[in-house]
């Protein structure tokens, strides 16, 4: 019980999450606000968004896209500003382009070669299933069964 | 016979993705500035704080951009290599202190001598954001036009500068106005 107990509180201190103080006037920028910090990427730490990371760049980084907000800037807008300045690297999730077309299309295509490849080898086995016993095993086997069980 | 050619395209292909994968620096972020005129500002000098100065006060000149703090380690290491591409009067070096306290970047100077002609505080790291600056040291190269030609992502060593920007700065300067 009490090693439950000290689990218990293993978990609660997993779940603590940052504190933002950024507020802004309407919902619908709070929420434009809140979706815009966890779409950029924080260039320091790279795998990190700049909603998750403590590095000064990601706290100036929210405090430009705060501000940008109260000047009634659009998330389109917001997501340029950012592009111009860092290029798609920034954003988590890359625009469809010729250079980001594997990214994007690489998934699919390796699950269309997986799919047929497991359709092929299925087709063989069953194939090779059926030839492999020859005439005379095949003929002792209907013969067994027309005898029905000895028993 | 396929028993053996789906191992070795599995090894090829594993192998190729690898090798490019040694290759890339994931460190090094293309910047989109290339090509493209150099980002405004109207800063105040370090050195002089009544004063300001643009990017258009170097207009006809092939200029370089250090981003650099007296709180960065990397800068520290870079701040010689400076000093001696500084002294061959190749083009100038304009410095961008980011996010620094004046006194202490003052003092750095100082204490490690001032390659910079003029550097300009960015106390607030809105130029910073301006330039896609994104860790420091970071060196620009700037054109008699004023487009950004070159970036160079962490300190500039020796080799960069004897292999890269020595004969960047060359070209630069051959170009007409």
């Amino acid at each position: 019980m009490k090693l439950l107990f000290l689990f218990f509180l293993m978990t609660l201190s997993v779940t603590g999450f940052a504190v933002d103080y950024r507020q802004l006037a309407t919902p619908e920028q709070q929420e434009a606000y809140e979706s815009l910090v966890s779409e950029l990427r924080c260039l320091v730490c790279q795998n990190q968004t700049i909603k998750d990371s403590n590095a000064d760049l990601a706290d100036d980084l929210r405090r430009q896209v705060f501000e940008m907000l109260q000047q009634g800037k659009s998330k389109d807008e917001i997501l340029r500003f950012m592009t111009d300045r860092y290029g798609d690297f920034v954003l988590y999730k890359p625009p469809f382009k010729t250079k980001t077309g594997f990214l994007w299309l690489g998934p699919a295509v390796f699950l269309t070669v997986g799919l047929i490849v497991i359709f092929v080898i299925y087709r063989r086995k069953k194939a090779s299933a059926v030839t492999i016993l020859s005439d005379a095993r095949q003929e002792k086997i209907r013969s067994l069964l027309e005898k029905g069980d000895p028993l | 016979m396929l028993k053996y050619i789906i191992p070795l395209v599995l090894f090829i292909t594993i192998a190729v993705f690898l090798a490019l994968g040694l290759k890339l620096k994931p460190g090094e972020i293309p910047s989109p500035f290339i090509g493209k005129s150099a980002p405004t500002f109207s800063a105040f000098k370090l050195d002089a704080p009544d004063q300001k100065l643009t990017p258009g006060d170097m207009k006809g000149k092939v200029w370089l951009f250090n981003v650099w703090a007296s709180w960065c380690v990397s800068c520290r290491a870079e701040h010689p290599v400076l000093n001696e591409l500084a002294r061959q009067q190749k083009a100038m070096i304009i410095g961008l202190n980011y996010k620094d306290k004046p006194d202490d970047a003052l003092n750095w100077l100082q204490t490690l001598g001032n390659p910079y002609m003029v550097s300009i505080m960015d106390q607030d790291g809105r130029i910073g954001i301006d330039w896609g600056v994104y860790g420091v040291p970071e060196t620009f190269v700037i054109d008699k036009k004023g487009v950004i030609r070159y970036k160079h992502t962490g300190p500039v060593t020796t080799e960069d500068v004897q292999q890269t920007l020595l004969p960047l700065i060359a070209t630069l300067q051959a170009e007409p106005q």
